[in-house]
């Protein structure tokens, strides 16, 4: 495939604002009124976005060194517990982590009105925390007992570090059983009462760059507002998935392990979220720009959501019981409509994952490079990903 | 047994009686506290949440009266705290009447307080904690 232009030119385009970028879903009406190859001699940059809960999320906080010094075993944060086995000071905050008095699922469906996220969430918003450490004393560290009000000023190092995110496509959660259950997916009601999907489908990193022929170690990502870095494959990553024959994964495939400094961030676009008899997780936001090298990648992200396809999966027994069982696929256009089809039942839709959200970050970020505030990187390392042969002539019609 | 939400507003003059241990003690009521504004020494109100027999109901509810406390009918109301949203969606299959609901193919989330029956399912269903319960006293 004849390459149309190199990551280092639109980078020298960014500079005397002279890219040309379009939003994930911009692109697709694009390619429609001017074909594939027109739309890649002129646009550069392809900018993606989603906004949802993800679990695998969380921050690395260095809480600076006390005098007399402390090495810090067991950290409290607003009563959540932060793991301290790493060097002195040094935290990790996890996302879904709760207070060790929350009854949890005791009383069920347990609330779950706060946990890691909202810790992250309040110190961003420049709240006050209290942090309770102990530890064993020794003779560089004799400190062993701190109690003190701290906001994310006082927090020496502060960065996130998700282990995994942005998944490629994943289930679209239902309840076949006869009681509501409380799902990760949301409240599923009984007898197919609802279905919840979470993807922001067409705007979603993954899905437009569905090979990461782009996307790999240390792309420069737009992350909960601020900056961030893929820095890793994420955690599950699994290519080898069953996909269309335009190559869009048919179910959860690819996942970003994502890295950025969370002073930059914004609480806008890190959320502490409660499921209902779940927990806590986090809505985080991404962005990921895509650089349009050549056609086949103008391609990839002139997808659209009647073109992914995503799995139904009952919640209440074959998703618990790991049978891998599937109920039917169902594009994301379907999806969106407010209802689909399942077993011969109407029924009514629901998204975990904001796209308004997911929109207004492929918009942000698409602003950023306009105004040369944002350069891509170039990868430094690829992500695994499948040899496949995509044919996209035979795509499922357009929704 | 009943149960019954109320308000319950207590003069300056009584404010530190202990209403809800007596409540307990001599009539058998259980007072849940659903939200409390009491300040030392000046008029406060309260919501509560009244279970008991009925006739221990009625013999509370003469005991605060008698006491100086007025006593009104709840009104709730449901408020969408349309900045903590995070147009996520998750309440609009689950809200029975369609108040909260989705414009499509947008995607955005609104809330129509006409439609609400007040029915507090979506409180613990929103994730971001975006729709909040409001007690007012009925006059
Ligand atoms: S209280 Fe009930 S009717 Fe009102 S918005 Fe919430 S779920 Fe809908
Ligand atoms: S569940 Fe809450 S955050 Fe999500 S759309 Fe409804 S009100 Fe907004």
């Amino acid at each position: 495939m004849k390459q149309l232009r190199t990551i280092k030119e639109i980078n020298e385009k960014i500079t005397k604002g002279k890219v040309v970028v379009a939003t994930a879903e911009e692109i697709i009406s694009m390619v429609a009124e001017k074909g594939v190859e027109k739309t890649a001699r002129q646009v550069d940059v392809v900018t993606t976005g989603t906004f949802g809960p993800m679990c695998s999320s969380g921050a690395f906080l260095n809480l600076g060194h006390t005098t007399p010094r402390m090495r810090m075993s067991k950290v409290y944060l607003n009563g959540v517990n932060a793991y301290a086995g790493i060097a002195a000071v040094d935290v990790y905050l996890g996302a879904t982590e709760i207070p060790e008095t929350d009854p949890a699922n005791s009383i069920f469906p347990g609330a779950f009105n706060y946990g890691g996220a909202h810790v992250i969430e309040d110190l961003l918003s420049g709240k006050k925390v209290l942090l309770e450490a102990t530890s064993y004393g020794t003779n560089c560290y004799p400190l062993q007992k701190l109690e003190k009000w701290i906001t994310l000023d006082d927090i020496k190092d502060a960065y996130l570090f998700n282990p995994r995110n942005c998944y490629q496509n994943y289930n679209v959660a239902v309840n076949l059983s006869d009681r509501t259950i409380y799902t990760y997916m949301g409240i599923l009601k009984p007898h197919l009462g609802n279905a919840n999907y979470c993807s922001a489908g067409q705007l979603s990193p993954l899905l437009n760059d569905p090979f990461y022929r782009t996307i790999g170690v240390g792309t420069k990502v737009f992350l909960g507002g601020g900056i961030g870095y893929v820095a890793w494959h994420g955690t599950q990553h699994n290519p080898h998935v069953p996909r269309t024959d335009g190559g869009v994964p048919r179910g959860g495939a690819g996942t970003l392990a994502l890295i950025g400094d969370l002073k930059q961030m914004s609480p806008k676009y890190l959320r502490g979220v409660s499921l209902l008899g779940y927990g806590v997780s986090m809505q985080v936001g991404v962005g990921v720009p895509i650089p349009i090298l050549d056609e086949e990648i103008l391609q990839f992200t002139a997808v659209s959501d009647g073109e992914i396809l995503a799995p139904v999966v009952d919640y209440s027994e074959a998703y618990p019981q790991g049978t891998g069982e599937i109920l039917g696929e169902v594009s994301y256009a379907e999806l969106k409509s407010g209802t689909i089809i399942v077993r011969g039942k109407e029924v009514p839709t629901a998204p975990l994952s904001s796209y308004p959200k997911a929109k207004e970050i492929a918009e942000t970020l698409k602003q950023w490079i306009l105004k040369g505030e944002f350069t891509l990187t170039e990868p430094v390392a690829a992500l695994p990903s499948a040899e496949v042969a995509v044919n996209f002539a035979r795509q499922p019609e357009k929704e | 047994m009943i149960k019954r939400k109320v308000v319950l507003r207590f003069p300056a003059t009584v404010v530190e009686l202990p209403f809800i241990y007596t409540l307990a003690r001599e009539f058998d009521v259980v007072a849940n506290i659903l939200k409390a504004n009491i300040n030392p020494r000046k008029e406060g109100s309260m919501v509560v949440e009244l279970s008991a027999e009925e006739e221990k109901y009625d013999a509370a509810i003469n005991y605060l009266q008698s006491r100086g406390v007025v006593i009104l009918p709840l009104e709730q109301q449901i408020i969408w705290v349309e900045d903590r949203c995070t147009q996520c969606g998750a309440c609009t299959v689950i809200c029975p009447t369609n108040a909260l609901w989705m414009k499509r193919p947008e995607m955005i989330v609104s809330f129509c307080s006409e439609k609400c029956v007040v029915c507090e399912q979506c409180l613990k269903a929103c994730p971001a904690r975006a729709v909040e319960a409001l007690y007012l006293a009925g006059e």
